[in-house]
């Protein structure tokens, strides 16, 4: 597996001076060029599609394989368009010597990106096999047919057919997307659409699949990170003698990152444990001082994702003439990814080339903060992202890859870092608490008349209301974390849905009207409205108004939710069960979603079951807890994530829109499964729960009531 | 054997009998099965999940029960007889329970895979048509974050009723 010395990363040449066909053999490459960020435009990756004269077709793109199925998907989309057989295509993801420039493998964007881009390079390609095959056969163009890696024309007796391999055969032609490609409609198409398995699956139920942590280099030395205590601590003294004084163990101190690195896992673990560190360690909030902590620390936006405030109308005036005003603060809990792989990390000098392999949504971004940290040019540094046991946002692992290499250049050996779980939960990163306040105003016939949305820490995504309302001010405000925070699969959606899908409940409550009737009324959207429909209809929903006030004893509840983000509409419905004793039980739960055309029904549906249990989770248990900047429960026995016997019935509603181009589905089929089950326990018990987890400790905290401290003007 | 009891750890030659071939290795008693498996023996598919016991990415068959090899010391399996993942398909053929994984899609990311059908192997070896209870109790030690629990139960109905059943139809 060690890199070729010297090769140059296909990313960083132009496209006419990249060794293709040194490496993959003659052909014909056709190319869709990234766009980087900061280039003017959404940034999105890049795409390239070779048809070789071995007749393999080889397509590249930027992402990452993670469990979610890219891999199936995007070969099906590239097999679709050149009129080739799935079997034929090799696709070759995440390495940043072979691959095209990506941002990374979030934001639900690799349908939406790598999967447009790829169909339009391999509709292109389709163009010049055309062309070619026309001048073969001696007949136009458009009488060409393209079938299963053939060009074939006349009919009967007089038919005939070359095979691509033979088109392109002694060719070394590199050519953009022409202007005239057009990949085919979603409705005509006969391999896309269709469900589809994993290729490599006989390897995962083998146990043969390698894993960055699975892997081992010649001469490889096993590392491990001396972490800081808390997030913000800074090291004010070291002292490395004791564990230097062990045979084979390299201490390295660089800046503020400090490693050991021995023949075995053990003895590193062991030198590490000589390291004699005192620690500045700053004050931070505990949990109950979070909220106020908050409000009272802003920071400026990171990014243009955090960039949302919208404005229209007078909300505050038109609320103060509703005939029901209502207000109220919803907060989520910091979680942990708990990906079932740790991070992981294998760096190796070559001379002046660095070769990291590692467990990385972001290699591009990888290598940028190697070059960076490092002080070496992008040029001399590759990036490889083996399978990845999961990553749900957080496994973009700049810091890992930086220490690993950092151990690997002054132990002069390929140095392996594979965190503990321990590690992992303290010293990753951690989806943000999120603190959402809204204000709403409704008429006496159920219409919304204001709405305000701020938010604090979660992010701006989804923050705008999808529901039609006159006058509205929504407004994202960063802040700064006592722990440290990134991203997280649909995580400021999930806040913003929990927020906006319970106060449209606890609206329609004091309207009077039912709660899907409710929606309905301010809902334009139709894609909308069809997952709505879909769920109450599978549900067999009949109107009534949402029961109120307090309850005891055994009961039973139903809710619903609906969102939308990253171009996916989700709608999800909830049964629930009451005991006397406060604990819920979820009976049923039934998610309707729709992201445009379905490329693998199969994986998709997986995708929305996945999704629904990772998001039951964050709503009814995970929880960090933490004190001064530490976190409490870091170990998997501390922290519940849903296990078999926590997972009711899940029916997965699919609907497909042929006529819309493909959106992604890692995130979208989250973010209604909180609200919906925060609705259902209110129908059940009339207490409203506005903090997620809705069950810390299994059960529904006592006193709930005590947390309504909505103040509804009528 | 050593065993816990004897947490001292001198290295001692010892035999291991695994996936039906004795190799002798170097061991300390006291080091975990999974560390000597992965990284001794270079059996990577028994997987790293939490070191607690609490994930059941690690599993493996001792004597064809399934048992969380990051709590157990090596040198409590001295002389009998271990089967990890890599283990089970002989001559290439699959499992039913491999099979029935793949033919239902039981898996995203992979991680969990092997520990998952090792729990599975054990439970169906001892009790071949289990309930829906007694599937959820058995597996309820083994974690899969992506969510796959549908279609690993599914997977094991599958295999329990035999490999040559059809899909199923809701699936």
């Amino acid at each position: 597996m060690t890199p070729t010395p010297g090769s140059v990363p296909f990313d960083l040449v132009e496209p006419a001076a990249r060794p293709y066909f040194d490496r993959w053999g003659p052909g014909l490459v056709v190319y869709r060029p990234a766009q980087p960020a900061g280039s003017g435009g959404p940034p999105h990756g890049g795409a390239w599609v070779h048809v070789g004269e071995d007749g393999r077709v080889r397509a590249f793109a930027g992402k990452v394989e993670l469990g979610q199925g890219v891999t199936t998907a995007l070969t099906m989309l590239v097999a679709e368009e050149l009129k080739v057989l799935p079997a034929s295509v090799d696709l070759i993801l995440g390495d940043t010597d072979l691959t095209p420039w990506d941002i990374g493998t979030f934001g639900s964007r690799s349908m939406a990106d790598a999967g447009a881009h790829l169909r339009a390079a391999a509709a292109g390609a389709l163009q010049f096999l055309r062309r070619w095959a026309a001048e073969r056969l001696g007949v136009e163009p458009g009488s060409v047919r393209l079938d299963s890696g053939r060009a074939m024309a006349g009919e009967g007796a007089t038919a005939r057919s070359i095979p691509y391999a033979e088109l392109v055969a002694g060719r070394s032609r590199i050519e953009p997307v022409p202007s005239e490609s057009h990949p085919s409609p979603p409705a005509e198409w006969s391999v896309a659409g269709r469900p589809a398995s994993s290729r490599d699956g006989a390897k995962v139920v083998t146990g043969a699949v390698r894993y960055t942590s699975d892997l081992r280099l010649e001469g490889m030395l096993e590392g491990a990170i001396l972490f800081p205590p808390t997030f913000r601590s800074t090291l004010r003294s070291l002292e490395t003698r004791a564990a230097e004084s062990i045979p084979g163990v390299t201490v390295v101190r660089e800046g503020g990152f400090v490693g050991v690195a021995a023949p075995d896992r053990a003895t590193a673990r062991a030198a590490r444990g000589l390291l004699r560190a005192e620690w500045e360690v700053p004050e931070a909030p505990g949990e109950d001082g979070i909220v106020e902590y908050f409000r009272t620390h802003p920071k400026p936006p990171d990014d243009h994702w955090d960039l949302d405030r919208y404005a229209v109308g007078d909300p505050a005036a038109a609320r103060g003439a509703s005939a029901i005003a209502l207000e109220a603060t919803y907060t989520t809990a910091y979680i942990a990814h708990v990906p079932l792989e740790p991070h992981a990390a294998i760096a190796e000098w070559v001379g002046e080339r660095l070769t990291v392999w590692i467990g990385s949504q972001t290699p591009f971004r990888v290598r940028a903060a190697l070059a960076r940290t490092l002080g070496i040019p992008n040029e001399r540094i590759r990036i490889v992202v083996p399978p990845t046991g999961g990553g749900f946002g957080g496994k973009h692992a700049e810091e890992l890859a930086a220490g690993t290499a950092r151990l690997a250049r002054a132990s002069g050996h390929p140095v392996r870092v594979t965190l503990s779980r321990e590690e992992e939960f303290t010293q990753t990163y951690l989806r943000p608490m999120a603190v959402v306040e809204i204000r709403s105003g409704a008429d006496r016939d159920g219409r919304l008349t204001a709405w305000e949305c701020i938010t604090w820490n979660a992010g701006a995504s989804a923050i705008r209301t999808p529901y039609r309302v006159d006058h509205q001010r929504v407004e994202n405000r960063p802040t700064d974390s006592p722990l440290r925070q990134g991203s997280y699969r649909a995580l400021a959606a999930t806040a913003n849905n929990f927020a906006r899908e319970s106060q449209m409940d606890e609206l329609a409550a004091r309207t009077g009207v039912d709660p899907v009737e409710f929606r309905r009324r301010s809902l334009d959207d139709p894609r909308l409205r069809a997952v709505l429909d879909a769920v109450a209809a599978r549900a067999g929903w009949t109107a009534r108004p949402r029961r109120r006030g307090p309850r005891s004893g055994p009961s039973t509840g139903r809710g619903i939710a609906l969102g939308l983000e990253k171009g996916g509409r989700v709608a999800t419905y909830v049964e629930v069960e009451v005991t006397a004793s406060r604990t819920v039980g979820i009976g049923r739960i039934i998610t309707a979603y729709e992201c445009g055309a379905i490329v693998n029904p199969r994986h998709l549906e997986g995708q929305v079951e996945g999704g629904t249990i990772m998001a039951l989770g964050g709503a009814l248990g995970e929880a960090i807890h933490f004190d001064r900047g530490r976190i409490l429960n870091g170990r998997l026995s501390a922290y519940p994530v849903p296990r078999f016997l926590d997972v009711p019935p899940i029916e997965v509603l699919l609907l497909d829109r042929p006529d819309l181009p493909s959106a992604g589905a890692g995130e979208t089929p989250l973010i209604a499964v909180a609200p919906a089950i925060a609705n259902a326990i209110d129908d059940a018990t009339g207490e409203r729960i506005r903090h997620l987890p809705l069950l810390p400790g299994g059960r529904l905290p006592t006193g709930a009531r005590a947390t309504d401290f909505a103040t509804p003007k009528n | 054997m050593t065993g816990r009891e004897s947490p001292c750890s001198r290295p001692v030659t010892g035999t291991l009998r695994i996936n039906g071939r004795e190799r002798s290795i170097s061991l300390e008693p006291s080091r975990s099965l999974l560390e000597v498996v992965r990284d001794e023996l270079g059996l990577t598919g028994t997987k790293y999940g939490c070191g607690e016991g609490v994930c059941g990415a690690c599993k493996l068959l001792v004597d064809g029960v399934a048992v969380r090899s990051c709590l157990t010391p090596v040198g409590e399996v001295v002389g009998r007889s271990v089967t990890t993942i890599e283990g089970l398909a002989g001559d290439g053929r699959l499992t039913p329970i491999q099979q029935a994984f793949l033919d239902e899609g039981a898996f995203q990311c992979g991680y969990c895979t092997p520990g998952m059908i090792v729990a599975a192997t054990a439970l169906l070896a001892q009790n071949p048509q289990p309930s829906e209870e007694e599937i959820l109790s058995a597996m309820q030690g083994n974690l899969c974050r992506c969510g796959g629990y549908p279609r690993i139960r599914a997977a094991i109905r599958r295999a329990a009723r035999g490999s040559s059943a059809p899909p199923s139809g809701d699936r």
